[in-house]
């Protein structure tokens, strides 16, 4: 399987899906679009998920993301439950937002809420 | 040969920043998003108040371009025709706030129904709107172009504020909705 690296674009964040399990996305989700954006992340995912790392470790570094990229970023999270649940792979969220930006680190908190998954909510130090 | 003084006048005294009347495109909201970027990173404003602004006006904005995904290709047909395209002004309000102004035309069978959602937002707290938002990030599906459904839910919670919002009917079919958020 091959690593998967998406430069950022406009509206778009940087995405660098390792088959070693370390999986980030940094920097802005705001496409009017975001399911074309997003097709070969799970299309990705659906791979990795057929053979995972012991630990697959994502990172969650976002300045934006709008309503729909919200939607993509749950259906992302919610393609690794099942590897936690089956014992398949040990996953674990880190996400990360700056320093004063609340709004960031409720979002984060919102997912904490509804996904089946260990989050780490972090403050980016600087 | 239109009062374009007027307008000037008009747009200086309401403390607006950039107008836009036409059709939604993506590259249009690529455009505005990038001044509106450069505009902030000079502004006066505190950085926290910046970025709620800005995460605000991207739904503010792409709810325009979304707005007709769930009207039938008939109807989206009638209402590029007869009604019309959109328009958006962004403006300062007073002690350091933002304003968002949205316009665009929809079917009056549908106002009621756009009017029941935002007066069911305005109602809420912060906890009700947390927890309605995420409800329906666990239960919406996306439109073919990506349309969440979560944009006014977003918003007012996001602004701390009630959405300002009146329609104005135009024909038996189409009504003029417009949407004004405080930022502040």
């Amino acid at each position: 399987m091959e690593q998967l690296t998406i430069e950022q674009g406009n509206k778009t964040p940087y995405i660098n899906f390792s088959e070693n399990g370390t999986l980030e996305l940094k920097g802005k989700s705001i496409p009017e679009n975001s399911i074309e954006f997003y097709r070969p992340v799970y299309a990705w995912l659906d791979e990795y998920a057929l053979n995972p790392k012991n630990k697959t470790s994502v990172l969650v570094q976002l300045e934006y993301f709008n309503t729909s990229s919200s939607k993509c970023l749950l259906d992302i999270f919610r393609k690794l439950e099942p590897l936690q649940k089956n014992s398949k792979s040990e996953v674990t969220i880190t996400w990360l937002y700056e320093e004063e930006d609340e709004d960031m680190m409720e979002a984060g908190e919102d997912y904490q809420t509804i996904v089946k998954l260990p989050f780490v909510i972090q403050k980016i130090s600087q | 040969m239109p009062d374009i003084y007027k307008l000037y006048k008009d747009l200086e005294r309401d403390e607006i920043i950039l107008s836009f009347k036409g059709d939604i495109t993506q590259d249009l909201l690529s455009s505005v998003f990038n001044i509106m970027e450069t505009r902030l990173e000079n502004g006066a404003q505190k950085p926290q108040l910046k970025k709620k602004f800005y995460h605000i006006l991207i739904e503010c904005l792409q709810n325009l371009y979304h707005h007709n995904e769930m009207m039938s290709e008939e109807e989206s047909e009638a209402l590029n025709e007869e009604a019309g395209s959109a328009i958006f002004l962004i403006g300062r309000g007073e002690n350091n706030s933002f304003r968002i102004i949205t316009g665009n035309f929809i079917l009056n069978s549908s106002s009621e129904d756009l009017k029941t959602k935002i007066d069911k937002v305005n109602g809420m707290n912060a906890e009700e709107l947390r927890a309605y938002y995420l409800d329906k990030l666990n239960t919406t599906q996306l439109t073919e172009k990506g349309g969440a459904g979560l944009g006014v839910i977003d918003i007012a919670r996001k602004s701390g504020h009630k959405i300002d919002y009146h329609f104005n009917k135009v024909s038996d079919k189409f009504s003029f909705f417009s949407l004004a958020v405080t930022v502040k």
